[in-house]
């Protein structure tokens, strides 16, 4: 699937760069886009850091174990196959709380620490699982409550009202997230996306 | 109120788990500097793996954002769009948002400079932008994490959520302010 895509992004990159006459912008923007990659993931480095210390004590008081019995009834039936108290209900469920307070900042190392987790229970490395293709449409789905940047945004721009759209976010918010996690069920039962054909048509 | 709430736990949070959970370690006899440091060894390799996935998904993107793609889509389906009763203006906003979170910033910050900040447009682009979340970075960096190639559903079930976010937000939105 992702090679499918990948190449349609560039091959139609280069097409329509060529019909607009800006083939120059597009080979700036590949360019800057791989510098501003390295960036991205170097400013992580931080932050990783921060939190995978902090679950590691968690994980050695035995927190993170207390958190994933606590939290496994509610997670089971969204990833049946991790099985209960394992380190990955903890992180996920870290992960999910920072989302829904818009710490950005914590909820992507926690959810990558997640990742990892989920990643001990593969048996096809390369490969993503059910739970993990969940766990990534959770995330894709935004969990903000408040949806703080855009009250700042319209602030700025000198809204009279700049929670006006709190009401209207969490509930679209809410059919997106219901929506990725029915999809997502539903999708993994099909034989295109089965694990066993590399769950890649080619 | 509600906002004020969720301000103030959210200014609290990250200070609070920091204290809370070395303390708790401390009290459960853990040494919490020595686990702290054995942990934070894993964050360096982590970010250095998602490097590759990263470049290869945030160079597509930038590709097809510098080559007028997204405003070409958004001409070209504009009139079937706008037939179906969709408004046309925050198209290039539902085009953008899965690939580009900067990209997406950009557009919503000139709508609603355009249109004004308690304009039905302005806040339309608001609650669809706060809806979702950039899908195709999520996916580079989660999945790159863990060195997945293969996404099987991922990308399709993501994709729908991006959908029906904003069909969802234009139908709350005509709702409570149109």
């Amino acid at each position: 699937m992702l090679n499918y895509i990948w190449l349609a992004m560039v091959v139609l990159a280069v097409v329509l760069g060529g019909v607009n006459g800006r083939i120059e912008a597009v080979t700036k923007a590949a360019v800057d886009s791989a510098s501003g990659a390295v960036t991205i993931a170097l400013g992580l480095i931080g932050v990783m850091a921060l939190w995978l210390g902090i679950v590691k004590i968690a994980e050695d008081s035995g927190l993170m174990a207390l958190l994933a019995r606590v939290i496994a009834p509610v997670l089971k039936w969204l990833f049946p196959d991790v099985p209960k108290g394992h380190p990955a209900m903890a992180s996920m469920t870290m992960n999910i709380a920072a989302n829904m307070l818009g710490l950005s900042n914590a909820a992507t190392p926690l959810g990558i620490k997640a990742m990892e987790d989920l990643e001990t229970l593969n048996r096809r490395p390369g490969v993503a699982t059910n739970a993990m293709c969940t766990f990534l449409t959770i995330n894709t789905a935004s969990l903000q409550l408040i949806p703080a940047t855009m009250i700042g945004v319209m602030a700025s721009a000198g809204s009279g009202d700049p929670a006006a759209i709190i009401g209207t976010t969490i509930a679209a918010t809410f059919c997106a997230l219901t929506a990725g996690v029915t999809a997502v069920k539903i999708l993994e039962k099909i034989p295109l996306f089965a694990v066993d054909r590399g769950g890649d048509a080619r | 109120m509600m906002q004020q709430i969720m301000g103030t736990i959210s200014a609290w949070a990250i200070p609070l788990f920091l204290v809370a959970i070395p303390l708790y370690g401390m009290a459960k006899g853990v040494k919490v500097y020595e686990s702290f440091v054995e942990g934070a060894k894993g964050g360096f390799q982590t970010a250095i793996r998602i490097i590759p996935y990263l470049v290869a998904i945030l160079v597509a993107v930038g590709m097809l954002r510098a080559a007028g793609a997204i405003e070409m889509l958004s001409r070209g389906l504009g009139p079937l769009l706008a037939w179906l009763r969709f408004p046309v203006e925050v198209l290039p906003l539902a085009l953008m948002r899965p690939l580009s979170g900067g990209g997406s910033l950009g557009i919503v910050t000139e709508l609603i400079q355009v249109h004004g900040p308690d304009s039905f447009i302005g806040r339309l682009a608001a609650t669809a932008y706060g809806s979702t979340e950039t899908t195709f970075y999520v996916l580079a960096v989660y999945f790159g994490a863990v060195g997945i190639k293969k996404a099987r559903h991922a990308v399709f079930a993501g994709l729908v959520a991006d959908v029906v976010s904003i069909v969802a937000a234009i139908t709350f939105c005509r709702l409570a302010f149109a």
